[in-house]
């Protein structure tokens, strides 16, 4: 297992430096000039120019990028433009939001998605596999801001179940946990749709392989057969999913942020493209950068931890 | 179906020009002239709804198509070709996916600026990478058989291989992919739209309606709900038709 780990990392770190040159050129290749949003349009040439000395624009690309890199490997990400705040004080403010919203999603989509997933399959054409099915095509097809304002309009504006905007009070935390329940069941029930699907069809798979046929003909009980001989080799396509969807969730976090006005990530993004803040933007897709070469980490792992084939190799 | 031809016909079929305002019928209900009711300038929801659909349905059908053609052309010579020129290319397509769809479109439109074009490559930049590796998969077992070394053993070159030999295998995937991916391209282009960087208003998009009517949701919440109705039921008709084509296109699952 200590090889797997080793392998994994040397093959995330890459990555990772690979992820990092493209921000840094995309910054670069975009059209606008820090200098301008600063000082705003009318500014003088030589402001112009002392600006860029500050920023070190003025520096050959080369030089630009080997500092980009040593001071974001440090883990510096630089000033907002707009703030002129430290962007890592401010990223750190919300960040705790986005990732309190996307891991509850992700523990109700594996809580519920993978045992529906696992009955759909066992009861394959009967109602509930056809329930679970149009449910699960039915999540598919929800782009996240539909599938929240619409959760919005019905429990909150209709119902008075839920507060309107999702604003936690700071020393009440009754009030941060209901500002919690609609975005994230929001996120979590698409996510279920996903689950079950991949689990409902993975099982269908393994369920039809001939040593299940074997266990099943021994006279082990059913139960046993699913939980304890199909569930393992099941799984492995349905971590792949988790894994990959949680990029998604990355995604649709940032739409839910915006509908019920919570703070987080999303919205920081989105304050920042208003503000034209490039640095902020810069520090951002650093940050998402990291997030999805860990997720795709842990993903790797996990297979390791699961499936004692994917360590030989 | 329908609701691709309902897009193409648009000019003829919508009841009223989707930009016409009418500050006497400002947030009507629906009458027997305007089915849907007006939004907050007055103009048609039915018309905007018919107009909207063009613009969702032709960027992300482009956005679709290139990136099919880059990410199959890629996917098949890295397969192909393999050794470095393999890994370099598969690596590459790692980078791009290795940040989310939405997050790429946000930042590509952001930096560019909100332009049909610009959100076109943002759209298909996040698909090359699955086109990519859908194409290689196959390629790399075909290239293997016995009819391709007989073609090559007749002098065939390497271009006529694999677009002769190669690419009819690989096709039934690359379908499934993109019934698939369209949905995906439209839920994106959707949400960009929803978040204000879509193609600019007053042009009538999906998401930029839902975005006009959340502003007024606790006055006139139908404003939001019609043309999120659109976008469900183009969603889940591209999705049963993705599932659809699976089915039929994988013996397997035929047979069980």
């Amino acid at each position: 297992m200590l090889t797997y780990i080793v392998k994994r990392l040397l093959v995330a770190v890459p990555t990772l430096l690979a992820v990092l040159t493209v921000v840094f050129f995309f910054v670069r290749i975009a059209p606008g000039d820090p200098a301008f949003i600063i000082l705003g349009d009318q500014a003088s040439q030589q402001a112009i120019a002392a600006v860029h000395q500050e920023l070190g624009l003025d520096r050959p690309m080369l030089v630009q990028y080997l500092d980009f890199m040593s001071t974001v490997l440090r883990g510096d990400l630089g000033m907002s433009l707009v703030t002129h705040r430290p962007i890592w004080s401010e990223v750190a403010n919300v960040l705790p939001y986005t990732i309190e919203l996307t891991l509850t999603a992700l523990v109700i989509g594996v809580v519920l998605g993978l045992p529906l997933g696992i009955a759909a399959a066992r009861h394959r054409n009967e109602a509930l596999d056809y329930a679970a099915r149009v449910f699960s095509l039915l999540g598919l097809s929800f782009p996240a801001f539909v599938s929240a304002i619409m959760l919005l309009l019905a429990f909150a504006i209709e119902l008075h179940w839920f507060p309107v905007i999702s604003e936690a009070r700071p020393g009440d935390p009754l009030s941060r946990v209901s500002a919690l329940v609609l975005p994230a069941i929001n996120l979590g029930l698409i996510m279920v749709a996903y689950v079950m699907r991949v689990a409902r069809s993975s099982m269908l798979g393994v369920l039809g392989e001939d040593y299940i046929r074997t266990a099943r003909s021994k006279g082990v009980p059913a139960r046993v057969v699913i939980w304890r001989h199909a569930l393992g080799n099941a799984l492995i396509p349905v971590v792949t999913v988790v894994g990959l969807y949680l990029g998604v969730l990355i995604g649709n976090s940032v739409l839910t942020e915006i509908v019920f006005n919570r703070p987080g990530l999303g919205k920081l993004i989105v304050n920042s493209l208003n503000q034209r803040d490039y640095t902020m933007l810069e520090g951002l897709m650093v940050i998402y950068a990291f997030i999805i070469v860990i997720v795709n980490l842990l993903t790797d792992l996990t297979y390791g931890l699961i499936d004692p084939r994917v360590r030989q190799r | 179906m329908v609701v691709a031809l309902s897009a193409l016909l648009a000019p003829w079929l919508s009841p009223h020009d989707p930009l016409e305002q009418d500050v006497l019928l400002r947030l009507a209900s629906p009458t027997a002239d305007f089915p849907l009711g007006n939004d907050s300038f007055g103009r048609d929801i039915l018309s905007r709804i018919l107009w909207g659909g063009r613009v969702s349905l032709y960027v992300s059908t482009v956005a679709v198509l290139v990136a099919i053609v880059v990410g199959g052309a890629l996917g098949i010579l890295a397969g192909y070709i393999g050794g470095l020129f393999d890994r370099i290319v598969m690596a590459a397509m790692d980078v791009l996916l290795s940040l989310p769809t939405l997050v790429m479109g946000l930042l590509v439109v952001a930096m560019l600026g909100p332009t049909v074009g610009n959100l076109i490559l943002a759209i298909t930049l996040t698909a090359i990478a699955p086109f990519a590796r859908i194409a290689r998969a196959p390629t790399l077992t075909v290239k293997e058989r016995d009819f391709v070394e007989a073609g090559r053993a007749l002098g065939f070159s390497n271009v006529r291989l694999m677009v002769v030999h190669i690419l009819p295998n690989v096709v039934d995937d690359i379908l499934v992919m993109a019934a698939l991916w369209l949905a995906t391209a439209i839920r994106t282009e959707a949400s960009l739209s929803f978040i204000g960087l879509g193609v600019r208003p007053p042009t009538a998009t999906w998401g930029g309606m839902i975005r006009e009517g959340f502003e007024n949701i606790l006055d006139t919440p139908w404003l939001a709900i019609y043309p999120s109705l659109a976008i469900l039921v183009v969603m889940f008709g591209l999705n049963m038709l993705g599932d659809g084509l699976r089915d039929t296109s994988d013996p397997r699952l035929r047979h069980e």
